[in-house]
């Protein structure tokens, strides 16, 4: 990765650290909320998992900027509305470009500043870290955020719809297939099984983040 | 009067925030270890739920809506501030927080205590925004906007006590080690939410 | 430090973030709604030509394609639903009227009288498309909607001449649960409702989604097969037709339409 981009290995612990091992949704256990509305097809996933990684670089980056001007009684509510106007932006160009998915995601374009990652990180990284250090941060987070968003969608919409993408993977029954589709993963509890699930096959795969008994 | 028995009992039961819309997760999981800090939440919850619902409800119909700032001039009928909704109550809520933090504190010191770092950061509780944003999306009007206040308050209130209640028990049980604490409590919470989908067979 | 810590740098500093806050939002907001509006139109008559069967359902085809076929084919016009008389064509462009903010808006609405599909305003006026073939009518469209079980269901439903055959329907907006409630959005369902009616001998609106399978639509005209673990929202499909059929809704328009005495 060094010859790609400029980074030591403390950066590179930044960028890759929260993809697995301190995965925001597996492991710091935030940013539930919008992982598990949004998963029952991949292209929502994916552009959720997009705005994501683009309000958390962004933010993370401007709080970076301004961490050394911003007046501590305040700090809390700057984050918020460099937060919220952010998402703002996102959800107007959603709506200007992507219409139907717009619709789809609906109020959870809006919960992405009750986000627990995005505040989360502002509050825990940005505020103490220069912009470059602060940026890696968010996107590593946010690409550790969008990879357990498309595991569990590619998981609920191949299960639960016989589709990837939209396109047929598996030939449904009532369509002269084979596959008769496993009608819980179009519900809302599968999300949470499925999440389960991925978070007991990392914690075998690490026994380090175990928790004692 | 129906209507909104109806829409109290939805927000409660049926369109339950945390296991229907799995909205406040975060502080779902984490304050859910026991009963105690779980009703304090819960409590907590309902106040800043059933202040803010109504109030950026007030916000929306006075302020933001097209149309909603002809009260001040009648050519400022044609401005639309919808936009600013999300940002408005964000505001909102931490305000709100911010005063019941305040009003905790002095009426109910103990209550205060307990719940430590987790009542301001009910302002940044998906529930507490999510409403809002279902308030918006729905068009409630202000009788609504309290009803599902309270309503989805509750709800989340019953939702984070039941499972402290599970997983004050389970802490006895053979877990296996990878699933131990966070993975059985999201499978725990799937099987809690699959349960609560019974409700949508009522009819009022 | 101690400038961060005095009032005035705090109140300074809290007024620059919200301006440029503030910029920010309102360009992108500004700048951006003619696109928002053109979308949220182009996917609204989109769904007015799937309804008419003028086009297949998912298949997308571009905004010069969609007005190609609707200045061609398609005449939108607005019905008064007091009355069911048609407003002039030269007082007003039906296309672009909104009819969900006709709904909202005081002047342009009124309560609902009761019902059972949980309507609470509706508009004075509503949009009625006319599909013709030449210079004869062949369907004409109409916009439905009404309470499901999570959220206001919106549609178009296609009459062919007679006012009372269903040529297509489509559920574009709702919120129930997929898989269950929401395969009132799949071509699959949609399509049993080919070949029914809306109203009975009497005209009545008596459309109904049973629970179970219905016959075929020659057989059973005025029934449509209901949707397993759905029926709540089957009901509510149920009464939302019924009250748009009925004088209430466009039930006087039709009415007009099948004498022969509106064009």
């Amino acid at each position: 990765m060094s010859a790609v981009l400029p980074l030591n290995a403390q950066e590179r612990t930044i960028l890759t650290a929260p993809l697995l091992e301190n995965n925001p949704i597996g492991v710091q256990v935030l940013g539930i909320c919008s992982a598990l509305a949004v998963t029952t097809r991949l292209d929502k996933a994916l552009v959720m998992g997009a705005g994501v990684i683009a309000v958390l670089v962004l933010s993370s980056l401007a709080i970076s900027l301004v961490r050394n001007h911003t007046p501590p009684s305040i700090r809390i509510i700057v984050q918020l509305s460099i937060i919220a106007s952010l998402v703002i932006v996102f959800d107007q160009v959603l709506k200007a470009t992507l219409y139907e998915i717009s619709l789809e995601l609906s109020v959870f374009v809006g919960l992405i500043i009750t986000n627990c990652i995005v505040m989360g990180r502002a509050e825990g990284f940005a505020m103490q870290n220069g912009p470059y250090r602060s940026v890696l941060d968010a996107l590593g987070n946010g690409l550790g955020f969008a990879l357990v968003l498309v595991l569990v969608a590619v998981t609920r919409e191949v299960l639960g719809a016989g589709r990837l993408f939209g396109y047929t993977v598996l030939p449904l029954a009532k369509d002269g297939g084979w596959y008769v589709p496993n009608g819980l993963m179009l519900l809302a509890p599968s999300a949470l099984f499925v999440i389960g699930l991925l978070v007991w096959a990392l914690r075998v795969w690490k026994p380090k983040l175990q928790e004692k008994g | 009067m129906e209507h909104l028995l109806n829409l109290a009992v939805r927000s409660v039961f049926l369109e339950n925030m945390a296991l229907a819309y799995f909205l406040g997760m975060c502080s779902f999981l984490a304050c859910s270890r026991k009963v105690e800090t779980a009703i304090g939440l819960g409590i907590a919850v309902v106040f800043v739920q059933a202040l803010t619902v109504p109030l950026n409800n007030l916000m929306l119909r006075y302020l933001l809506a097209e149309g909603a700032l002809a009260w001040v001039h009648p050519s400022l009928a044609v401005v639309d501030l919808s936009f600013l909704s999300f940002i408005i109550f964000i505001g909102t809520i931490a305000a709100a927080t911010q005063v019941v933090e305040m009003a905790v504190d002095r009426y109910a010191p103990a209550l205060y205590t307990s719940l430590g770092v987790f009542l301001p950061l009910i302002a940044v509780n998906c529930v507490i925004m999510g409403g809002s944003l279902f308030m918006q999306e729905r068009n409630y009007g202000i009788g609504e906007s309290i009803v599902f206040g309270f309503g989805s308050g509750a709800g989340f209130a019953i939702a984070i006590i039941a499972l402290a209640a599970i997983r004050e028990r389970l802490s006895y049980s053979n877990v296996p080690d990878g699933l131990r604490g966070l993975g059985i409590t999201f499978i725990t919470a799937g099987l809690m939410s699959l349960a609560f989908m019974m409700f949508s067979g009522i009819q009022l | 430090m101690r400038k961060l810590e005095s009032t005035r740098y705090t109140i300074v500093f809290a007024t620059v973030v919200c301006v440029v806050c503030a910029l920010l939002v309102s360009v992108a907001a500004v700048s951006l709604k003619p696109r928002q509006a053109a979308n949220a139109r182009f996917y609204m008559e989109k769904n007015v030509l799937v309804a008419a069967g003028l086009i297949e359902p998912g298949r997308d085809i571009s905004a010069r394609e969609l007005d190609e076929i609707f200045a061609s084919r398609i005449q939108a016009r607005l019905v008064e639903f007091a009355t069911g008389n048609l407003v002039d064509a030269d007082k007003v462009d039906a296309r672009s009227y909104d009819q969900r903010r006709a709904r909202n808006d005081p002047a342009a609405s009124r309560v609902a009288p009761r019902n059972d599909a949980g309507i609470g305003r509706m508009p004075e006026h509503g949009v009625v498309y006319f599909v013709r073939d030449g210079d004869k009518v062949e369907q004409v469209v109409i916009a439905v909607e009404g309470l499901g079980m999570w959220g206001t269901i919106y549609g178009f439903l296609a009459l062919g001449p007679d006012g009372n055959t269903v040529r297509g329907l489509t559920f574009y907006d709702h919120r129930e649960t997929p898989g269950l409630g929401g395969e009132i959005g799949t071509a699959e369902w949609l399509s049993l409702w080919d070949g029914r009616r809306g109203y009975d001998d009497k005209w009545h609106a008596r459309i109904t989604v049973i629970k179970g399978p219905a016959g075929s639509p020659e057989a059973d005209p005025l029934r449509v097969d209901g949707l397993s673990g759905a029926t709540i929202t089957g009901n509510a499909v149920t009464k939302l037709m019924q009250f748009w059929l009925s004088d209430e809704g466009y039930g006087r328009f039709l009415r007009k339409f099948r004498e022969g005495a509106v064009t």
